[in-house]
């Protein structure tokens, strides 16, 4: 009894102590965002005359509202297409799980552990090609291709635990293929599309290394590749450059505060799944 | 005619029918034809897109690898060259090598102080402190690897927090830019790598844990079993798989690092922290070398697989 107690103890103060430390690097950036812009802060102190305005003059010199429109339109793009699409093979794949099909789950799954890196180059010349270059188009077609293998897997192990018996229901109504993966099978699959829904709009908005390679233009990128961009011009001025970051990650943290539950049981599975 | 025939025999076999008369075979043949059909209709949008810009693009990085090409110009056949270069020249393998020094942070810290949380919580965290830990632990995955790099470069620099700490407690000495010091770079930035990982490795292991029968570890106590027996023989057996994620999770981070090391040191001092993903963007945009650049995309590609395939064979339920 008293063992369990003290053990309990023991866990509170290891996980305080994770979270300090997890907590520690934002709070030296906010302590350095908010001291005069220019200067060099020490690590960690309360300045004496917080100066406020660097989040404003960081707000405008990164031009957050048009990054955040560009984000937007970049997600708007990439997650309901890659959803839609992978959830529709995911379906497919699970009934021809038994089979010839098999080997076309094999092709999908032989991307799971593809570094971007290693496709990175040819993917600048296909969207030269492409004509494309230089636009947010640049970065929404090859995630969605990117994003299938993970995302396939995902639906297609999803769709293999619905019992057989649900679909053949249907069919005896007379269901059309289309209706009945419409009017049943995407229903049930709501929790499944959710968490990858969360998943995708987390590695899009967050994508850095496509940005860099194929977008310019800072103000066509991600969040992510912005704030590279931002480092680059503002490096040197520590304040400013805190300030723009801490800015930066505040839409995702924001989200993420507010759909805790689901970003964390999303992470979770995603991992284990991946 | 021949191939359906063919085809409606593996069919059969898969499915582990008995031969049936060839009437009524029939009409059970178009079913599972028009079933094929439809499944590729269904499968079709994805793999056109996976296609498109992953096998194609794959495909591509291969044929450049045999190439000496500057991205512009004409190109020229070298066969395995590029590769025989990407094995040999000492600066590239100890780009390989830094790659590997990384797994030692990215993969061995937020494990073993995973697994030391979750031993001693042993069980759910409920209550709002389990939703606050959570939430504070998951901070990491949720900001792009920009912002982490960022607020370490920051963390580490000569009048950063680190040093801040250090001289507090009193040792000063030990403190220098930790980013641009010849011997240190290199675990700086694993120590970056481990902050972000450290959460999701923990949650897992807790999340796990919790999921052991407490009557084992009461019976292994019956039985006069110390912690460490305990960790060795229940805890780390039952956590297989969880660790087995994890440890994939991290070393594919650690061999495909890219964002933090670009933004924290981009691969300096001298190469002290170069890794493999940012100098085949260097060698590709930089030096124009996209046939090497492209090999060593392949080598990385296969050295991801060769590291990640055994970590699932261990980490593979057990039937």
């Amino acid at each position: 009894m008293i063992e369990t107690r003290s053990n309990a103890l023991v866990a509170r103060a290891m996980l305080i102590a994770l979270m300090a430390v997890t907590l520690l690097p934002f709070l030296s950036m906010l302590s350095a965002a908010l001291a005069p812009s220019g200067s060099y802060p020490a690590g960690l102190q309360w300045p004496s005359d917080p100066q406020w305005g660097n989040f404003v003059k960081a707000f405008e010199v990164a031009n957050m509202t048009t990054l955040l429109w560009s984000s937007s339109l970049i997600v708007g793009g990439v997650v309901p297409v890659s959803v839609l699409i992978a959830t529709m093979a995911g379906y497919g794949l699970s009934r021809i799980d038994k089979g010839r099909g098999k080997w076309l789950y094999l092709v999908f799954v032989l991307g799971l552990t593809l570094p971007f890196e290693a496709v990175i180059t040819p993917l600048y010349y296909e969207v030269k090609a492409l004509g494309i270059l230089n636009t947010r188009v640049a970065l929404i077609l090859p995630l969605i291709g990117l994003f299938m293998p993970f995302s396939v897997y995902w639906m297609r192990a999803h769709f293999l635990n619905v019992p057989q018996e649900i679909g053949e229901a249907a069919e005896v109504d007379g269901a059309s293929d289309w209706k009945q993966f419409w009017l049943i099978q995407v229903p049930i699959a709501r929790p499944a599309i959710m968490s990858l829904s969360i998943l995708l709009f987390l590695w899009t908005w967050n994508q850095f290394l496509l940005p860099v390679v194929l977008v310019q233009d800072p103000e066509q990128r991600t969040m992510a590749g912005a704030l590279g961009a931002f480092q680059g011009q503002w490096g040197t001025d520590v304040p400013l450059l805190c300030a723009g970051a801490l800015l930066i990650l505040t839409p995702t943290v924001i989200l993420f505060l507010i759909f805790q539950r689901q970003f964390v049981a999303a992470l979770l599975q995603g991992s284990v799944k991946g | 005619m021949s191939e359906t025939t063919l085809d409606d025999a593996a069919m059969r076999r898969a499915e582990g029918s008995p031969l049936q008369s060839t009437g009524a075979r029939r009409p059970r043949f178009g079913r599972d034809q028009r079933k094929l059909l439809i499944a590729a209709g269904f499968i079709a949008p994805a793999l056109v897109m996976y296609a498109a810009f992953v096998l194609v693009p794959l495909g591509m990085s291969v044929f450049y690898s045999l190439l000496r090409w500057d991205g512009i110009g004409r190109w020229r056949f070298v066969g395995l060259r590029n590769y025989l270069i990407v094995l040999t020249d000492p600066d590239l393998l100890q780009v390989i090598g830094n790659a590997f020094n990384l797994i030692l942070y990215f993969t061995l810290i937020p494990i073993a102080l995973g697994l030391a949380v979750a031993t001693v919580i042993r069980g759910h965290m409920a209550g709002p402190f389990g939703t606050i830990t959570r939430t504070v632990l998951f901070l990491p995955q949720v900001i792009p690897l920009v912002a982490a790099g960022i607020a370490w470069s920051w963390m580490f620099a000569s009048t950063g927090l680190v040093n801040q700490l250090l001289t507090a407690l009193g040792l000063g000495p030990l403190a220098r830019g930790w980013l641009g010091d010849f011997t240190f770079a290199l675990p700086a930035v694993g120590m970056i790598g481990a902050w972000v990982l450290l959460g999701l490795c923990t949650m897992l292991l807790v999340t796990g844990i919790a999921k052991i029968d407490q009557s084992i570890y009461e019976a292994a106590e019956l039985d006069g079993a110390g912690r460490w027996q305990e960790l060795v023989y229940i805890t780390i057996p039952a956590l297989r798989q969880e660790i087995g994620v994890c440890v994939t999770v991290t070393v594919i981070a650690a061999l495909a690092s890219f964002d933090i090391v670009y933004i924290a040191t981009a691969g300096g001092p001298g190469i002290s922290t170069m890794v493999p993903g940012l100098e085949i963007y260097r060698l590709a945009f930089a030096h124009r070398q996209v046939g090497l650049a492209s090999a060593l995309a392949i080598v990385l590609m296969l050295l991801v697989l060769l590291c990640v395939l055994p970590i699932q064979w261990f980490a593979r339920p057990k039937r």
